[in-house]
Order: C-alpha cells, then structure tokens, then sequence
C-alpha cells in the first residue's frame, strides 16, 4: 500500500496578517512558512500506520503545489519521516488549479490511499482534497477522525453534526482529514532532518490548467469597540447588559 | 438560468441552517432576477419540505432512494450536479459544514464551477461575480471573484440569517441516475449525541480554558450552558489535555463558530482561538488575568476567578430567568 499526503506551505499560524499592493496581496514580509496543521496531523498519522503495518505500507509520500521557496516545507516533511516527496512547480493559483495539478501528476503512481486536510489555513478552501477524488473518478471520505487499516481493509471513523459514523471504503480513495486523526503532530528528530537530505524530492513542471477564480482584494476585520469592564462582584449587571444593551440574552 | 440550493436534513428535519441557505439562495436570485430551486436528498416527509417554501424557494426537488439514507460523498454530488445541469442552474449553494465541505469540491468539479468556500455576505456584484468570505480562518476577508459560467458556493453558517417569504413552493420528485461507482465508500455504524445542543447549532456557547484548572471543575460550565439552553465548548490546550472531548474543541484547528453570544471563562484568548469564535455577535470574557488578550476580542470582561464568578453569574441568570 502507498500513502500520498498532499501538503499546503502556509504561514505560521501566529502570524499577524497583513497585505500589500492596495490589499491585493498577502504580505509575506517575515513570515514563517509551516506545514498546514491538518497535513501534518494527516503526516503523523500515515507514518504511524506505515511504522505498524509490517512493511505492508510501503511507502508515504507528500506533495506540493508551490515554487522553490516551498522546499523547506517538504523538506520538514522528510525530516518528519516521509520516504520522498514532489513539488509541482507552479504558484498555486486556487483550488481547481492546485487539485488539476496534484490529480495529473499522481494519476499512473499507484497510491491507494491519499490524504489531504480539511483544509488550509490561509485561504480556508476546504477544496482540494474533494477535488482531487473528482478528478481520479475515486470515492473520498470527509472530515475523517480517525483512520486504520484492518488487513486490506481502511476503517474511517467521520464526524457528523452531532454524532460520527464508522466507514468502509474502496481502494484507492481520498480521505480528508480533520483533528483528531492523530493527537499531536510529530516533530522531525536530529536524524530525521540529516536523513532529509538525502531522500528524493522530485520537481515536476506544472501541466497546462486553468483556475476558475480569483483573488480580488482582503480586508481586515473592523476594530472591535472597547471591552466594557463588568465589576466582577455584580453579575447581575452582566446579565442586565448581555439582556438590554448586547440583546442576547 | 436558476439557483440550485441544497440542504441536507437531520433524521427528515431541516434546521435553521437550511432556512438560512435558502433565504441566502433567495437572496442571490432576486440579485439576478431567477428562480430559486432547493434540492432535499432523502427522506423527508411534504410537510417538512414545504416549510423550506417559507424562506423563497421556488420549486423544491425530493431525491428519496433507500441507498441514501447516509452521506455518500460521490452518490449525493452526482445528484446535485444532475439536477442543476436539468435545471440549468448556474449557481449552486451549499452549506460550509462538514456536508457542504464534503461536497461542493466534487460538485465543482462535475460541473466545472468556480468555487468559493466560506462566504459571509451577498455578492458584491453579479456580473463579474464576486462574493467575500473569510480567510486566514477568519482574521482577514477576501473578495473573490469568480470566472467560470457555473459558479459553487458555501455559506459559512449563522452569517447571513433568515428571512421569511410568501410561499409559493411546489414540490416535484427527481429520479437520479447513479451507478456502483457512487456507491464505493459504505457506512457501517452509526453513533449519534442525543440531549445536548450541539456547538454548530447552538445560539449561546459557554466555553472553558486552560482557567478552568482541571476537568472536575467543569460542573458550572454545564450547569451555565444547561440554564441558557446554551452548548458547551473549550479551547485547544482543554482538548488535548484530555479534559474535554475533541469535539468541543473551537479555535483554528477545531470548530469555526458564530453564535449570538459566546462566553469564555478562563480562557486566555491565543490568536488561534479568537480565530474560531472571533465571529460571534457577543463575546464575554472571564479571567483573572486582565493583560489576558481575550480582553481585546470581547465585548464584556469580567476580572476575576472563574471558580468565583461562575456561581455568581449562575445565580444573576437564575434571578434574571424567574423574572422574564
């Protein structure tokens, strides 16, 4: 079994946002580039199920949609435990494009089981994992919690408002993952970042695709009005004002 | 021309969110001058579909089919794209909750669609299409613009709100065609959560921190919660402690939420978190710390100890529901 995790290179999630060009653009003056939280947690859990398969799982891949400054992120990726990785290089420009992309250059690679997060942390599309299956005519299970491998058979676990449900699936498939997957994201060992040298990483050159839209211009959030201070022996006030003024009670 | 709405159903009930997607639908229509068709797979029963009526929905489409009585991603998107293509929708709508998200993606593929995910607010125009949502989950909007002729989007919930119409809805049935292929994924067990008000649902959130000190201190969370007919929720480091389910968890990387009012009790307010709740319509703050930064995203604070001010907070909402 092969394992592709498809990964997004987004600023740290501390990061102040900000934006240039008259609002057109990001501002990714000083940013830190991480690896999105769910692809990692998706990462994390692919290599524990790799580490207990008893070699069944062959290999774990990541792959990206980015250029040459996306590397480091890959590169973390290794150093976290993937066997190789590949970046298709291109700026991804939305989700059809990215998901058009990673579909074409992963069609005749025989993975079975790809996984992608629930989404990005920077654009929030919440797309290409979905996308990806569509394009490779392959099911795809969303807002995955947890994930195992039973034999030849994948056991998901989905959550739904209000309650989660136990999946079988058809291989290959796309699982879109979401928290919970696995509990804390594995961080890359001494070795680990030295061994990352070495493994592959494969630079494909883009395939000709169209994107279908486009980024006009951000705003920020308006400024929030002063937090009104409640004496904390009065709550009674609190409840008055939450009834009167804010009107939700 | 039209637009083509989808709503899921829970146990053959819709929910505000529904009639939220259809009043956005409805919206979008009036916009561009066409009718508005919502789609309903599985089973619900006339009454309950034509409530969906009351919020503009022109023509309301039933897919009933025994196999769909769970969310098959590749089956359900087959038939919201064959009835759009039928109904010649160009815009179709779908919820940004884990259905939506599970399968606007496909749907836009099958349909080539531009998408945009997470939209709060009417199209800014219509011809060019463009529509904000949010991005960097929640600290920033974007307006996209869209430039394919079909055109997906998701509504991110409690945004827009509901708005009630004339209703002149009829109901027509739809024979989909699916085939093995839609049917390769299969749900074996189902597990629901029963009496409690669910996170995404819930008008009132009373949530807890790291403040809280321990899992056995959450008694007056719940009993909050309980009084306000409000859900419960937590932060990131509640969560991974094992104090409290994953589910609860709101914040970047947990659950995104817009209730009317969201208090936060021992919550210290990292930017991770204010990024899930920061679009809440009221935020009150409880913490002993007042450099805390959830000071600076809510709209009343109170400095003190959670372990104090909870009861007493308790006590006023008691007082206050006795009297109203």
């Amino acid at each position: 079994m092969k394992i592709l995790i498809c990964i997004s290179n987004v600023p740290d999630t501390t990061t102040k946002i900000r934006f240039v060009n008259d609002n057109k653009a990001f501002d990714t003056n000083g940013v830190q580039w991480i690896i999105n939280p769910w692809d990692e947690l998706a990462l994390t859990r692919a290599l524990e199920l790799k580490e207990g398969s008893g070699g069944k799982i062959e290999k774990v891949s990541v792959i990206s949609v980015g250029s040459h400054g996306a590397e480091p992120t890959l590169r973390k990726a290794l150093a976290i435990g993937a066997d190789d990785a590949i970046r298709i290089n291109a700026e991804p420009k939305d989700a059809y494009f990215v998901a058009s992309q990673i579909a074409a250059a992963i069609k005749d690679e025989g993975y079975d089981m790809i996984i992608a997060g629930i989404e990005s942390s920077d654009y929030n599309g919440s797309a290409v994992g979905g996308m990806i299956a569509e394009l490779l005519s392959i099911p795809n299970v969303s807002s995955v919690s947890k994930i195992d491998v039973e034999g030849d058979n994948v056991v998901l676990k989905r959550e739904i408002d209000g309650g989660s449900e136990v999946l079988a699936t058809q291989l290959p498939f796309v699982a879109i993952i979401q928290k919970g997957v696995a509990l804390e994201p594995r961080i890359p060992s001494m070795r680990g970042i030295m061994m990352a040298r070495q493994k592959p990483l494969k630079v494909v050159e883009p395939v000709e695709t169209e994107s279908l839209t486009e980024f006009v211009d951000f705003s920020l959030p308006p400024a929030k009005a002063a937090c009104k201070m409640v004496d904390p022996e009065n709550m009674k006030e609190l409840v008055n004002l939450l009834h009167t003024e804010a009107k939700v009670l | 021309m039209s637009i083509l709405v989808y709503t899921e159903n829970w146990d053959g009930k819709f929910k505000k969110l529904s009639y939220e997607l259809v009043s956005y639908g409805k919206g979008i229509a009036d916009m561009m001058g066409t009718s508005l068709i919502v789609i309903s797979i599985g089973d619900v029963d006339q009454g309950e579909l034509k409530k969906l009526g009351d919020y503009g929905s022109d023509k309301i489409i039933e897919v009933k089919n025994g196999k769909l009585n769970h969310l098959i991603n590749s089956a359900y998107s087959s038939i919201i794209s064959q009835v759009a293509e039928k109904e010649g929708a160009t815009v179709v709508i779908l919820s940004n909750n884990f259905t939506g998200k599970a399968l606007a993606p496909r749907v836009s593929v099958k349909l080539k669609a531009g998408l945009v995910s997470g939209v709060n607010a009417m199209p800014s125009s219509t011809d060019p299409f463009i529509v904000q949502k949010k991005t960097f989950t929640g600290k920033a909007f974007a307006n996209v613009k869209i430039n394919s002729v079909n055109k997906i989007l998701t509504l991110a919930q409690n945004s827009y709100g509901i708005k009630e119409t004339e209703n002149k809805a009829r109901i027509e049935s739809f024979e989909p065609q699916l085939s093995d292929n839609d049917f390769r994924t299969e749900v074996k067990d189902v597990k629901k959560v029963t009496g409690k008000v669910l996170l995404t649902d819930a008008e009132i959130v009373v949530s807890g921190g790291r403040g809280m000190k321990g899992p056995e201190n959450w008694g007056p969370i719940e009993e909050l919660a309980g009084l306000l007919g409000a859900a419960t929720a937590c932060s990131r480091p509640v969560s991974d402690k094992g104090w409290r389910p994953h589910e609860e968890h709101t914040g970047q990387t947990g659950k995104i939420i817009a209730p009317n009012l969201y208090i936060a009790a021992g919550i210290s307010g990292a930017i991770q978190h204010l990024a899930g709740v920061s679009s809440s319509k009221c935020i009150v703050a409880i913490n002993k710390d007042h450099e805390a930064p959830i000071f600076e995203a809510a709209d009343y604070g109170v400095i003190g100890d959670v372990q104090k001010v909870l009861p007493d907070l308790i006590e006023a909402v008691k007082e206050f529901k006795s009297e109203n």
